[in-house]
Protein backbone atom coordinates (compact mmCIF):
# COMPACT_ATOMS: atom_id res chain seq x y z
CA UNK A 1 0.00 0.00 0.00
CA UNK A 2 1.28 3.18 -1.13
CA UNK A 3 2.15 6.00 1.76
CA UNK A 4 2.61 9.63 2.41
CA UNK A 5 5.05 10.27 4.28
CA UNK A 6 5.38 13.97 5.54
CA UNK A 7 9.26 14.89 6.05
CA UNK A 8 9.48 18.47 4.74
CA UNK A 9 6.04 18.70 3.62
CA UNK A 10 4.51 18.44 6.83
CA UNK A 11 4.07 21.80 7.57
CA UNK A 12 2.23 22.41 4.53
CA UNK A 13 -1.36 24.07 5.19
CA UNK A 14 -0.52 23.43 8.98
CA UNK A 15 1.10 26.74 9.74
CA UNK A 16 0.84 30.59 8.98
CA UNK A 17 3.41 30.74 5.96
CA UNK A 18 7.14 32.41 6.74
CA UNK A 19 5.50 32.77 10.25
CA UNK A 20 9.19 32.08 12.60
CA UNK A 21 6.65 31.51 15.81
CA UNK A 22 4.67 28.71 14.20
CA UNK A 23 7.54 27.59 12.16
CA UNK A 24 9.93 27.33 15.51
CA UNK A 25 6.59 25.67 17.02
CA UNK A 26 6.59 23.21 15.10
CA UNK A 27 10.14 22.20 15.55
CA UNK A 28 11.76 24.56 12.88
CA UNK A 29 15.08 26.31 13.42
CA UNK A 30 16.14 23.25 15.51
CA UNK A 31 18.00 22.50 12.59
CA UNK A 32 20.23 25.46 12.38
CA UNK A 33 20.64 25.33 16.12
CA UNK A 34 22.50 22.34 16.11
CA UNK A 35 24.64 23.00 12.67
CA UNK A 36 25.99 25.93 14.51
CA UNK A 37 27.45 23.80 16.98
CA UNK A 38 28.51 21.23 14.38
CA UNK A 39 31.78 21.32 12.64
CA UNK A 40 31.36 22.13 8.44
CA UNK A 41 32.72 18.66 7.66
CA UNK A 42 30.92 16.84 10.26
CA UNK A 43 27.40 18.57 8.04
CA UNK A 44 28.63 17.29 5.09
CA UNK A 45 29.30 13.63 6.01
CA UNK A 46 25.50 13.56 7.25
CA UNK A 47 24.37 15.31 4.39
CA UNK A 48 26.53 12.67 2.07
CA UNK A 49 25.28 9.60 4.58
CA UNK A 50 21.31 11.06 3.49
CA UNK A 51 21.87 9.86 -0.26
CA UNK A 52 19.90 13.45 -0.73
CA UNK A 53 20.43 13.61 -5.24
CA UNK A 54 20.00 17.20 -6.38
CA UNK A 55 15.82 17.22 -6.95
CA UNK A 56 16.39 19.81 -9.62
CA UNK A 57 16.66 17.58 -12.26
CA UNK A 58 20.12 16.07 -13.08
CA UNK A 59 19.72 14.08 -9.41
CA UNK A 60 23.31 15.01 -8.45
CA UNK A 61 24.77 14.23 -5.05
CA UNK A 62 24.27 16.72 -2.68
CA UNK A 63 27.03 15.46 0.01
CA UNK A 64 29.50 15.23 -3.06
CA UNK A 65 28.99 18.29 -4.52
CA UNK A 66 29.36 19.74 -1.22
CA UNK A 67 32.06 18.24 -0.34
CA UNK A 68 33.91 19.13 -3.43
CA UNK A 69 33.33 22.49 -3.27
CA UNK A 70 34.82 22.44 0.73
CA UNK A 71 38.06 20.62 -1.24
CA UNK A 72 38.19 23.95 -3.88
CA UNK A 73 41.47 25.97 -2.49
CA UNK A 74 38.71 29.14 -3.30
CA UNK A 75 35.44 28.25 -1.49
CA UNK A 76 31.73 29.09 -2.78
CA UNK A 77 30.83 32.75 -2.03
CA UNK A 78 27.50 32.64 -2.77
CA UNK A 79 24.65 30.13 -1.84
CA UNK A 80 21.53 30.28 -4.46
CA UNK A 81 18.36 28.41 -4.51
CA UNK A 82 16.73 27.76 -7.75
CA UNK A 83 13.20 28.62 -8.11
CA UNK A 84 12.71 28.64 -11.88
CA UNK A 85 10.43 25.44 -11.92
CA UNK A 86 9.50 25.49 -15.05
CA UNK A 87 8.89 21.88 -16.15
CA UNK A 88 5.46 21.58 -17.23
CA UNK A 89 3.38 19.67 -14.49
CA UNK A 90 5.80 20.59 -11.67
CA UNK A 91 4.37 22.16 -9.03
CA UNK A 92 6.32 21.17 -6.03
CA UNK A 93 8.37 24.16 -4.88
CA UNK A 94 5.84 26.18 -5.55
CA UNK A 95 4.26 24.38 -2.73
CA UNK A 96 7.29 24.92 0.03
CA UNK A 97 7.59 28.55 -1.16
CA UNK A 98 3.77 29.29 -0.99
CA UNK A 99 2.85 27.22 2.30
CA UNK A 100 6.45 26.92 4.59
CA UNK A 101 9.24 29.37 3.17
CA UNK A 102 11.25 29.15 5.95
CA UNK A 103 12.23 25.54 6.07
CA UNK A 104 13.98 26.58 2.39
CA UNK A 105 15.22 29.59 4.21
CA UNK A 106 16.86 27.34 7.05
CA UNK A 107 18.28 25.05 4.80
CA UNK A 108 20.10 27.62 2.30
CA UNK A 109 21.01 28.99 5.82
CA UNK A 110 22.77 25.70 7.03
CA UNK A 111 24.77 25.96 3.49
CA UNK A 112 26.24 29.27 4.14
CA UNK A 113 26.88 28.26 7.18
CA UNK A 114 28.96 25.38 6.34
CA UNK A 115 30.99 27.43 3.97
CA UNK A 116 30.53 30.62 5.47
CA UNK A 117 29.08 32.38 3.24
CA UNK A 118 27.78 35.85 3.28
CA UNK A 119 25.21 36.41 0.61
CA UNK A 120 22.30 34.49 -0.80
CA UNK A 121 19.69 34.20 -3.73
CA UNK A 122 16.54 33.16 -4.34
CA UNK A 123 15.90 32.84 -7.75
CA UNK A 124 11.96 32.51 -8.54
CA UNK A 125 10.40 32.48 -11.94
CA UNK A 126 8.30 35.35 -12.41
CA UNK A 127 4.79 33.52 -12.80
CA UNK A 128 5.24 32.81 -9.14
CA UNK A 129 4.88 36.83 -7.92
CA UNK A 130 1.66 36.39 -6.46
CA UNK A 131 4.19 34.87 -3.52
CA UNK A 132 6.67 37.77 -3.55
CA UNK A 133 5.22 39.32 -0.48
CA UNK A 134 5.05 35.63 1.38
CA UNK A 135 9.09 35.15 0.63
CA UNK A 136 9.70 38.40 1.37
CA UNK A 137 7.50 38.45 4.71
CA UNK A 138 9.69 34.49 5.84
CA UNK A 139 12.98 36.46 5.19
CA UNK A 140 12.04 39.50 7.31
CA UNK A 141 10.81 37.86 9.70
CA UNK A 142 13.75 35.17 10.23
CA UNK A 143 15.99 38.85 10.21
CA UNK A 144 13.77 40.24 12.94
CA UNK A 145 14.04 36.65 15.03
CA UNK A 146 17.65 36.91 14.25
CA UNK A 147 17.74 33.46 12.68
CA UNK A 148 18.82 35.35 9.63
CA UNK A 149 20.90 38.74 9.30
CA UNK A 150 23.69 40.20 11.15
CA UNK A 151 25.34 38.04 13.68
CA UNK A 152 22.53 35.13 13.64
CA UNK A 153 21.66 33.79 17.22
CA UNK A 154 24.33 35.70 18.63
CA UNK A 155 27.35 34.22 16.67
CA UNK A 156 29.75 35.70 14.47
CA UNK A 157 27.98 34.56 11.67
CA UNK A 158 26.46 36.57 9.01
CA UNK A 159 24.55 35.91 6.24
CA UNK A 160 21.74 37.49 3.95
CA UNK A 161 19.16 36.67 1.46
CA UNK A 162 17.86 38.31 -1.62
CA UNK A 163 15.10 37.52 -3.59
CA UNK A 164 15.64 37.45 -7.74
CA UNK A 165 12.47 37.31 -9.76
CA UNK A 166 12.43 35.61 -13.24
CA UNK A 167 10.44 37.38 -16.21
CA UNK A 168 9.56 34.19 -17.94
CA UNK A 169 12.13 31.88 -19.35
CA UNK A 170 12.18 28.51 -18.80
CA UNK A 171 15.94 27.95 -20.03
CA UNK A 172 16.71 30.36 -16.62
CA UNK A 173 16.60 26.79 -14.92
CA UNK A 174 19.25 25.71 -16.39
CA UNK A 175 22.29 27.04 -13.81
CA UNK A 176 24.48 28.82 -15.56
CA UNK A 177 21.35 30.48 -17.78
CA UNK A 178 20.32 31.44 -14.22
CA UNK A 179 23.26 33.15 -13.21
CA UNK A 180 23.27 35.21 -15.93
CA UNK A 181 19.75 36.02 -15.21
CA UNK A 182 20.65 37.24 -11.70
CA UNK A 183 23.13 39.15 -13.19
CA UNK A 184 20.53 41.03 -15.15
CA UNK A 185 21.05 39.36 -18.24
CA UNK A 186 19.20 37.15 -21.03
CA UNK A 187 19.48 33.92 -19.49
CA UNK A 188 21.82 32.04 -22.24
CA UNK A 189 23.70 29.24 -20.77
CA UNK A 190 27.32 29.63 -20.38
CA UNK A 191 30.06 26.77 -21.66
CA UNK A 192 30.29 24.35 -18.74
CA UNK A 193 33.09 23.24 -17.18
CA UNK A 194 33.96 25.46 -15.49
CA UNK A 195 31.30 24.25 -13.14
CA UNK A 196 29.78 26.66 -10.89
CA UNK A 197 31.70 25.28 -7.97
CA UNK A 198 34.54 27.03 -9.56
CA UNK A 199 33.31 29.80 -11.61
CA UNK A 200 29.57 30.82 -10.96
CA UNK A 201 28.19 34.27 -9.87
CA UNK A 202 29.78 37.18 -10.42
CA UNK A 203 32.76 34.64 -11.67
CA UNK A 204 33.46 33.11 -8.05
CA UNK A 205 32.65 29.99 -6.57
CA UNK A 206 28.85 29.42 -6.37
CA UNK A 207 26.74 26.96 -4.58
CA UNK A 208 23.39 25.98 -6.54
CA UNK A 209 20.51 23.48 -5.30
CA UNK A 210 17.54 23.33 -5.91
CA UNK A 211 14.39 24.42 -3.49
CA UNK A 212 12.93 20.96 -2.80
CA UNK A 213 16.97 19.82 -2.35
CA UNK A 214 17.83 22.91 0.34
CA UNK A 215 14.29 21.94 2.05
CA UNK A 216 15.70 18.76 3.23
CA UNK A 217 18.69 19.88 4.45
CA UNK A 218 17.23 20.70 8.22
CA UNK A 219 15.69 17.40 8.75
CA UNK A 220 19.37 15.81 7.72
CA UNK A 221 21.10 17.73 10.43
CA UNK A 222 18.77 17.39 12.76
CA UNK A 223 17.35 13.86 12.91
CA UNK A 224 21.35 12.84 11.12
CA UNK A 225 21.77 11.18 7.60
CA UNK A 226 21.00 7.82 8.31
CA UNK A 227 17.60 8.51 9.43
CA UNK A 228 17.12 10.48 6.56
CA UNK A 229 17.94 7.63 4.64
CA UNK A 230 16.30 4.89 5.73
CA UNK A 231 13.08 6.55 4.20
CA UNK A 232 14.23 5.76 0.90
CA UNK A 233 16.45 2.99 -0.78
CA UNK A 234 19.48 2.08 -0.61
CA UNK A 235 20.63 4.43 -3.80
CA UNK A 236 18.19 6.56 -2.86
CA UNK A 237 17.33 8.40 0.25
CA UNK A 238 14.53 9.94 1.83
CA UNK A 239 11.72 11.26 0.06
CA UNK A 240 9.97 13.21 -2.63
CA UNK A 241 7.55 15.64 -3.62
CA UNK A 242 5.96 14.06 -6.79
CA UNK A 243 3.27 15.91 -8.47
CA UNK A 244 0.50 14.10 -9.97
CA UNK A 245 -1.15 16.05 -12.88
CA UNK A 246 -3.35 14.89 -16.56
CA UNK A 247 -6.19 12.43 -16.33
CA UNK A 248 -5.82 11.18 -12.70
CA UNK A 249 -8.06 11.76 -10.45
CA UNK A 250 -5.94 13.33 -7.39
CA UNK A 251 -4.23 16.02 -9.00
CA UNK A 252 -1.53 17.47 -6.35
CA UNK A 253 1.51 17.03 -4.59
CA UNK A 254 2.79 14.03 -2.79
CA UNK A 255 5.57 12.83 -0.33
CA UNK A 256 6.36 9.57 -0.97
CA UNK A 257 9.55 7.70 0.20
CA UNK A 258 12.02 6.43 -2.57
CA UNK A 259 10.76 3.09 -3.76
CA UNK A 260 7.04 3.76 -4.04
CA UNK A 261 6.12 1.66 -7.20
CA UNK A 262 5.03 4.32 -9.95
CA UNK A 263 1.75 1.95 -10.12
CA UNK A 264 0.77 2.39 -6.55
CA UNK A 265 1.61 6.30 -6.77
CA UNK A 266 -0.83 6.69 -9.76
CA UNK A 267 -3.06 4.29 -8.72
CA UNK A 268 -3.56 4.73 -4.97
CA UNK A 269 -2.52 7.90 -4.35
CA UNK A 270 -3.99 9.24 -7.50
CA UNK A 271 -7.04 7.81 -7.70
CA UNK A 272 -6.37 6.50 -10.79
CA UNK A 273 -7.95 7.67 -14.30
CA UNK A 274 -11.46 9.26 -14.19
CA UNK A 275 -14.22 8.76 -17.01
CA UNK A 276 -13.88 5.54 -17.15
CA UNK A 277 -11.11 5.89 -19.96
CA UNK A 278 -7.70 3.80 -19.74
CA UNK A 279 -4.37 4.58 -19.65
CA UNK A 280 -2.08 5.51 -23.06
CA UNK A 281 0.30 6.55 -21.15
CA UNK A 282 2.84 8.51 -18.60
CA UNK A 283 5.55 11.14 -19.42
CA UNK A 284 7.85 11.24 -16.14
CA UNK A 285 9.67 14.61 -15.01
CA UNK A 286 7.93 17.15 -17.16
CA UNK A 287 8.65 17.95 -20.86
CA UNK A 288 11.87 16.98 -21.06
CA UNK A 289 11.09 13.55 -19.55
CA UNK A 290 10.63 10.13 -20.67
CA UNK A 291 7.38 8.22 -21.84
CA UNK A 292 6.34 4.88 -21.08
CA UNK A 293 3.09 2.29 -21.41
CA UNK A 294 1.89 0.04 -18.59
CA UNK A 295 4.83 -2.53 -19.13
CA UNK A 296 7.07 -0.12 -16.41
CA UNK A 297 4.42 1.00 -14.20
CA UNK A 298 5.96 -1.15 -11.66
CA UNK A 299 9.05 0.16 -11.92
CA UNK A 300 10.04 1.39 -8.25
CA UNK A 301 10.61 5.65 -7.78
CA UNK A 302 14.33 5.08 -7.26
CA UNK A 303 17.25 6.67 -9.49
CA UNK A 304 18.82 3.46 -10.03
CA UNK A 305 15.68 1.29 -10.77
CA UNK A 306 14.73 4.30 -13.05
CA UNK A 307 17.92 4.18 -14.81
CA UNK A 308 17.71 0.33 -14.91
CA UNK A 309 14.60 0.82 -16.75
CA UNK A 310 15.58 3.51 -19.18
CA UNK A 311 13.91 6.29 -17.46
CA UNK A 312 14.85 9.12 -15.35
CA UNK A 313 13.21 10.82 -12.44
CA UNK A 314 13.94 14.51 -13.66
CA UNK A 315 11.83 17.23 -11.65
CA UNK A 316 9.25 14.14 -10.04
CA UNK A 317 6.64 15.01 -12.29
CA UNK A 318 3.95 12.37 -13.44
CA UNK A 319 1.76 13.22 -16.49
CA UNK A 320 -1.09 10.90 -16.90
CA UNK A 321 -2.31 10.62 -20.49
CA UNK A 322 -5.52 8.68 -20.93
CA UNK A 323 -6.62 7.12 -24.54
CA UNK A 324 -8.74 9.78 -25.90
CA UNK A 325 -5.57 11.71 -26.27
CA UNK A 326 -3.29 11.39 -29.91
CA UNK A 327 0.20 10.74 -29.52
CA UNK A 328 1.09 12.65 -32.10
CA UNK A 329 -1.13 15.76 -31.16
CA UNK A 330 0.69 15.09 -27.68
CA UNK A 331 4.56 15.51 -29.35
CA UNK A 332 3.62 18.31 -31.23
CA UNK A 333 2.28 19.91 -28.13
CA UNK A 334 5.69 19.19 -26.45
CA UNK A 335 7.58 20.65 -29.23
CA UNK A 336 5.65 23.55 -29.32
CA UNK A 337 6.88 24.12 -25.91
CA UNK A 338 10.61 23.71 -26.87
CA UNK A 339 10.51 25.97 -29.86
CA UNK A 340 8.77 28.61 -27.57
CA UNK A 341 11.57 27.84 -24.50
CA UNK A 342 14.57 27.47 -26.95
CA UNK A 343 16.99 30.19 -25.81
CA UNK A 344 18.30 30.54 -30.08
CA UNK A 345 22.14 30.16 -28.86
CA UNK A 346 22.77 26.94 -30.75
CA UNK A 347 21.29 26.08 -34.35
CA UNK A 348 20.77 22.58 -33.52
CA UNK A 349 18.13 23.05 -30.87
CA UNK A 350 16.70 26.29 -32.48
CA UNK A 351 16.42 24.72 -36.04
CA UNK A 352 15.46 21.29 -35.04
CA UNK A 353 12.46 22.04 -32.81
CA UNK A 354 11.02 23.84 -35.62
CA UNK A 355 11.67 21.05 -37.66
CA UNK A 356 9.91 18.28 -35.83
CA UNK A 357 7.36 20.53 -35.33
CA UNK A 358 6.89 20.49 -39.11
CA UNK A 359 7.42 16.77 -39.37
CA UNK A 360 4.69 15.93 -36.75
CA UNK A 361 2.36 18.55 -38.43
CA UNK A 362 2.65 16.15 -41.85
CA UNK A 363 2.07 13.35 -39.74
CA UNK A 364 -1.34 14.75 -38.26
CA UNK A 365 -2.69 15.78 -41.18
CA UNK A 366 -2.11 12.05 -42.99
CA UNK A 367 0.61 13.60 -45.66
CA UNK A 368 3.65 11.96 -43.94
CA UNK A 369 5.50 9.39 -45.74
CA UNK A 370 7.68 6.91 -43.95
CA UNK A 371 10.57 8.73 -45.01
CA UNK A 372 9.69 11.36 -42.87
CA UNK A 373 9.73 9.31 -39.86
CA UNK A 374 13.32 8.36 -40.34
CA UNK A 375 14.09 12.16 -40.72
CA UNK A 376 12.31 12.41 -37.22
CA UNK A 377 15.52 10.36 -35.66
CA UNK A 378 17.76 11.94 -37.31
CA UNK A 379 16.88 14.97 -36.24
CA UNK A 380 16.45 14.14 -32.58
CA UNK A 381 19.56 12.32 -32.72
CA UNK A 382 21.55 14.85 -33.79
CA UNK A 383 19.61 17.41 -31.36
CA UNK A 384 20.76 15.30 -28.17
CA UNK A 385 24.16 14.93 -29.47
CA UNK A 386 24.95 18.50 -30.21
CA UNK A 387 22.68 21.00 -28.37
CA UNK A 388 24.65 23.11 -26.12
CA UNK A 389 22.93 23.05 -23.08
CA UNK A 390 20.65 20.07 -21.66
CA UNK A 391 17.39 22.18 -23.18
CA UNK A 392 17.94 20.88 -26.61
CA UNK A 393 19.70 17.61 -25.61
CA UNK A 394 16.36 16.57 -23.90
CA UNK A 395 13.67 18.35 -25.69
CA UNK A 396 13.61 14.81 -28.07
CA UNK A 397 13.28 12.58 -25.10
CA UNK A 398 9.43 11.90 -24.97
CA UNK A 399 9.81 12.00 -29.05
CA UNK A 400 11.96 8.77 -28.95
CA UNK A 401 10.34 7.00 -26.33
CA UNK A 402 7.36 7.68 -28.19
CA UNK A 403 8.31 6.06 -31.51
CA UNK A 404 9.84 3.30 -29.83
CA UNK A 405 6.11 2.42 -27.86
CA UNK A 406 4.17 3.19 -30.13
CA UNK A 407 5.25 2.86 -33.42
CA UNK A 408 1.96 1.74 -34.59
CA UNK A 409 0.29 4.92 -34.13
CA UNK A 410 2.75 7.12 -36.02
CA UNK A 411 2.41 4.06 -39.23
CA UNK A 412 -1.03 4.49 -38.80
CA UNK A 413 -0.64 8.32 -39.35
CA UNK A 414 1.07 7.48 -42.29
CA UNK A 415 -1.59 5.48 -43.68
CA UNK A 416 -4.45 8.38 -42.34
CA UNK A 417 -5.49 6.97 -39.34
CA UNK A 418 -5.73 8.97 -36.19
CA UNK A 419 -7.13 6.24 -33.39
CA UNK A 420 -8.41 8.43 -30.63
CA UNK A 421 -9.83 10.28 -33.85
CA UNK A 422 -7.97 13.87 -32.76
CA UNK A 423 -6.36 14.86 -35.96
CA UNK A 424 -8.18 15.74 -38.69
CA UNK A 425 -5.71 14.39 -41.17
CA UNK A 426 -7.10 17.36 -43.45
CA UNK A 427 -4.05 16.91 -46.08
CA UNK A 428 -5.37 13.58 -47.08
CA UNK A 429 -8.46 14.27 -48.75
CA UNK A 430 -6.94 17.48 -50.45
CA UNK A 431 -4.41 14.90 -52.30
CA UNK B 1 2.72 57.94 -19.61
CA UNK B 2 3.90 61.82 -20.39
CA UNK B 3 7.42 63.03 -21.01
CA UNK B 4 8.23 64.21 -17.11
CA UNK B 5 6.10 61.36 -15.92
CA UNK B 6 7.55 59.08 -17.28
CA UNK B 7 10.98 59.94 -16.30
CA UNK B 8 10.33 60.63 -12.46
CA UNK B 9 8.71 57.22 -12.94
CA UNK B 10 12.07 55.59 -14.31
CA UNK B 11 13.83 57.34 -12.10
CA UNK B 12 12.32 56.52 -8.68
CA UNK B 13 12.08 52.82 -9.36
CA UNK B 14 15.62 52.71 -10.34
CA UNK B 15 16.45 54.49 -7.58
CA UNK B 16 14.80 51.37 -5.39
CA UNK B 17 17.18 49.00 -6.82
CA UNK B 18 20.21 51.74 -6.33
CA UNK B 19 20.96 52.38 -10.07
CA UNK B 20 22.64 48.65 -10.62
CA UNK B 21 22.39 47.78 -13.71
CA UNK B 22 22.11 44.20 -12.22
CA UNK B 23 18.44 44.13 -11.30
CA UNK B 24 17.46 45.52 -14.69
CA UNK B 25 14.72 42.39 -14.87
CA UNK B 26 13.61 43.36 -11.59
CA UNK B 27 13.47 47.19 -12.86
CA UNK B 28 11.69 45.86 -16.02
CA UNK B 29 9.41 43.89 -14.32
CA UNK B 30 8.01 46.98 -11.77
CA UNK B 31 8.24 49.16 -14.94
CA UNK B 32 5.60 47.28 -16.43
CA UNK B 33 3.59 46.83 -13.73
CA UNK B 34 3.32 50.55 -13.68
CA UNK B 35 2.82 51.12 -17.00
CA UNK B 36 -1.28 50.68 -16.36
CA UNK B 37 -1.05 48.84 -20.17
CA UNK B 38 1.21 45.79 -19.13
CA UNK B 39 4.12 47.08 -21.60
CA UNK B 40 7.20 48.95 -21.84
CA UNK B 41 7.52 51.61 -24.60
CA UNK B 42 9.86 52.28 -26.65
CA UNK B 43 10.23 55.53 -24.67
CA UNK B 44 10.45 53.77 -21.69
CA UNK B 45 13.41 52.10 -22.63
CA UNK B 46 15.22 54.29 -23.45
CA UNK B 47 14.90 56.11 -20.49
CA UNK B 48 16.31 53.21 -18.58
CA UNK B 49 19.15 52.73 -20.70
CA UNK B 50 20.09 56.49 -20.45
CA UNK B 51 19.45 56.60 -16.43
CA UNK B 52 21.37 53.42 -15.90
CA UNK B 53 24.04 54.37 -18.55
CA UNK B 54 23.36 51.34 -20.93
CA UNK B 55 23.13 50.73 -24.59
CA UNK B 56 20.00 50.84 -25.68
CA UNK B 57 20.50 47.60 -27.71
CA UNK B 58 21.68 45.79 -24.20
CA UNK B 59 18.10 46.82 -22.57
CA UNK B 60 16.53 45.93 -25.90
CA UNK B 61 17.72 42.37 -25.36
CA UNK B 62 16.92 41.41 -21.72
CA UNK B 63 13.20 43.37 -22.59
CA UNK B 64 12.55 40.79 -25.86
CA UNK B 65 14.12 37.45 -24.26
CA UNK B 66 12.04 36.79 -21.63
CA UNK B 67 8.16 36.12 -21.99
CA UNK B 68 6.85 38.10 -19.58
CA UNK B 69 7.74 41.54 -20.77
CA UNK B 70 5.33 42.86 -23.53
CA UNK B 71 6.31 45.42 -26.49
CA UNK B 72 2.97 46.33 -27.05
CA UNK B 73 0.23 47.75 -24.78
CA UNK B 74 -1.85 45.25 -23.26
CA UNK B 75 -5.35 44.97 -21.83
CA UNK B 76 -5.46 45.83 -18.17
CA UNK B 77 -5.78 42.04 -17.12
CA UNK B 78 -3.94 39.43 -19.26
CA UNK B 79 -5.65 36.19 -19.29
CA UNK B 80 -3.36 33.69 -19.94
CA UNK B 81 -4.39 30.08 -21.19
CA UNK B 82 -1.69 27.49 -20.52
CA UNK B 83 -1.01 25.48 -23.04
CA UNK B 84 1.51 23.20 -21.91
CA UNK B 85 1.21 18.99 -22.07
CA UNK B 86 -0.49 18.64 -18.65
CA UNK B 87 -3.48 21.38 -19.58
CA UNK B 88 -3.66 20.49 -23.17
CA UNK B 89 -4.52 16.81 -22.09
CA UNK B 90 -6.83 18.02 -20.15
CA UNK B 91 -8.88 20.48 -22.54
CA UNK B 92 -7.28 23.31 -22.39
CA UNK B 93 -8.52 23.89 -26.39
CA UNK B 94 -11.81 24.07 -24.63
CA UNK B 95 -10.68 26.29 -22.47
CA UNK B 96 -9.45 28.74 -25.00
CA UNK B 97 -12.22 28.66 -27.18
CA UNK B 98 -14.41 29.50 -23.94
CA UNK B 99 -13.00 32.60 -23.51
CA UNK B 100 -13.06 33.11 -26.84
CA UNK B 101 -16.84 33.36 -26.47
CA UNK B 102 -17.27 34.84 -23.36
CA UNK B 103 -15.07 37.64 -24.42
CA UNK B 104 -15.90 37.85 -28.51
CA UNK B 105 -12.23 38.22 -29.31
CA UNK B 106 -9.62 35.51 -30.80
CA UNK B 107 -6.15 34.62 -28.94
CA UNK B 108 -3.95 37.51 -29.23
CA UNK B 109 -6.46 39.92 -29.27
CA UNK B 110 -7.23 42.55 -26.79
CA UNK B 111 -10.78 43.69 -26.07
CA UNK B 112 -12.37 47.22 -27.82
CA UNK B 113 -12.46 48.40 -24.16
CA UNK B 114 -8.78 47.43 -23.22
CA UNK B 115 -9.66 45.51 -19.91
CA UNK B 116 -8.73 42.25 -21.69
CA UNK B 117 -5.83 40.59 -23.83
CA UNK B 118 -6.46 36.92 -24.04
CA UNK B 119 -3.29 34.75 -24.86
CA UNK B 120 -1.16 31.20 -24.78
CA UNK B 121 1.32 30.68 -21.96
CA UNK B 122 3.29 27.90 -21.38
CA UNK B 123 3.30 26.13 -17.81
CA UNK B 124 2.60 28.13 -14.69
CA UNK B 125 2.76 25.62 -12.36
CA UNK B 126 -1.22 25.62 -11.87
CA UNK B 127 -1.69 21.97 -13.31
CA UNK B 128 -3.23 20.49 -9.84
CA UNK B 129 -6.43 22.48 -11.40
CA UNK B 130 -6.00 22.04 -14.84
CA UNK B 131 -6.81 23.01 -17.54
CA UNK B 132 -5.45 26.17 -16.13
CA UNK B 133 -5.76 29.98 -17.08
CA UNK B 134 -3.52 32.82 -15.02
CA UNK B 135 -5.38 36.49 -14.64
CA UNK B 136 -2.56 38.93 -14.00
CA UNK B 137 -1.07 36.89 -11.45
CA UNK B 138 -3.81 34.75 -10.24
CA UNK B 139 -4.31 31.18 -11.20
CA UNK B 140 -7.91 29.94 -11.59
CA UNK B 141 -8.58 26.49 -12.82
CA UNK B 142 -11.44 23.99 -13.52
CA UNK B 143 -13.35 25.97 -15.29
CA UNK B 144 -16.66 25.95 -16.94
CA UNK B 145 -18.48 28.14 -19.24
CA UNK B 146 -20.02 29.47 -15.60
CA UNK B 147 -17.48 30.11 -14.04
CA UNK B 148 -15.53 31.64 -16.76
CA UNK B 149 -18.32 34.13 -17.53
CA UNK B 150 -18.38 35.00 -13.22
CA UNK B 151 -14.59 35.54 -13.34
CA UNK B 152 -14.94 37.78 -16.21
CA UNK B 153 -17.94 39.81 -14.70
CA UNK B 154 -15.87 40.14 -11.59
CA UNK B 155 -12.65 41.48 -13.08
CA UNK B 156 -15.03 44.23 -15.33
CA UNK B 157 -16.78 45.56 -11.97
CA UNK B 158 -13.11 45.70 -10.22
C1 LIG C 1 16.77 23.43 -19.55
C2 LIG C 1 16.97 23.14 -18.09
C3 LIG C 1 16.02 23.59 -17.19
C4 LIG C 1 16.18 23.36 -15.83
N1 LIG C 1 15.23 23.82 -14.98
C5 LIG C 1 15.41 23.67 -13.64
C6 LIG C 1 14.48 24.20 -12.72
O1 LIG C 1 13.47 24.81 -13.11
N2 LIG C 1 14.71 24.05 -11.40
C7 LIG C 1 15.81 23.40 -10.93
O2 LIG C 1 16.01 23.30 -9.73
N3 LIG C 1 16.70 22.86 -11.78
C8 LIG C 1 16.54 22.99 -13.12
N4 LIG C 1 17.49 22.47 -13.97
C9 LIG C 1 18.67 21.78 -13.40
C10 LIG C 1 19.72 22.79 -12.95
O3 LIG C 1 20.56 23.09 -14.05
C11 LIG C 1 20.60 22.27 -11.83
O4 LIG C 1 21.07 21.01 -12.16
C12 LIG C 1 19.91 22.16 -10.49
O5 LIG C 1 19.22 23.33 -10.17
C13 LIG C 1 20.93 21.88 -9.41
O6 LIG C 1 20.31 21.75 -8.15
P1 LIG C 1 20.08 20.34 -7.45
O7 LIG C 1 21.38 19.59 -7.50
O8 LIG C 1 19.67 20.67 -6.08
O9 LIG C 1 19.02 19.65 -8.23
C14 LIG C 1 17.32 22.67 -15.36
C15 LIG C 1 18.26 22.20 -16.28
C16 LIG C 1 18.10 22.44 -17.62
C17 LIG C 1 19.13 21.93 -18.56
S1 LIG D 1 20.20 23.89 -26.52
FE1 LIG D 1 21.10 25.75 -27.43
S2 LIG D 1 19.41 27.01 -28.22
FE2 LIG D 1 18.54 25.38 -26.92
S3 LIG D 1 18.30 26.43 -24.96
FE3 LIG D 1 20.28 25.38 -24.88
S4 LIG D 1 21.78 26.86 -25.61
FE4 LIG D 1 19.74 27.67 -26.13
S1 LIG E 1 0.56 22.60 -17.41
FE1 LIG E 1 -0.88 24.19 -17.35
S2 LIG E 1 -0.41 25.16 -15.50
FE2 LIG E 1 1.03 23.58 -15.57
Amino acid sequence: MAKIVKLISKNCGKIVPGSVEDYVKAGGYTGLRKAMKMDPQEIIEEVKKSNLMGRGGAGYPTGKKWEQAYANPRRPEYVVCNGDEGEPGTYKDRLILSQDPLRLIEGMTIAAYVFNIKEGYIYVRGEYLDLKDTINDAIKNAEEANYLGKNILGSDFSFHIQVVWGAGAYVCGENTALLESIEGKSGRPRKKPPFLTRVGLHQAPTLLQNVETYSNISYIVEHGGEKYHSYGTEYSGGTKLVCLSGNIANKGVYEIPFGTPIREIIYEIGGGIPGGRNLKFVQLGGSSGSCFKDEKLDTPMCYKALKDAGLKLGSGALLVIDDSNCVIDFLKCITEFFIHESCGKCTPCREGNTRIFELLDKLSKGIAGKEDMDRLCEISDLMKKTSFCGLGQAATTALTDCIKYMKDEFLEHIEGYCRAGVCNMSGKEKI
Amino acid sequence: MNGTHLVTKVNSIIEKYNGSQERLIQILLDLQKESGQNYLSEDCIKEVSRILDMPISKVFEVATFYSMFNREPKGKYIIEVCKSAPCHVTGSKNVSKMFEEALNIKMGETTSDNIFTLQYSSCFGGCDVSPAVKINEKIYGNLTMEKINEIIDMYRRK
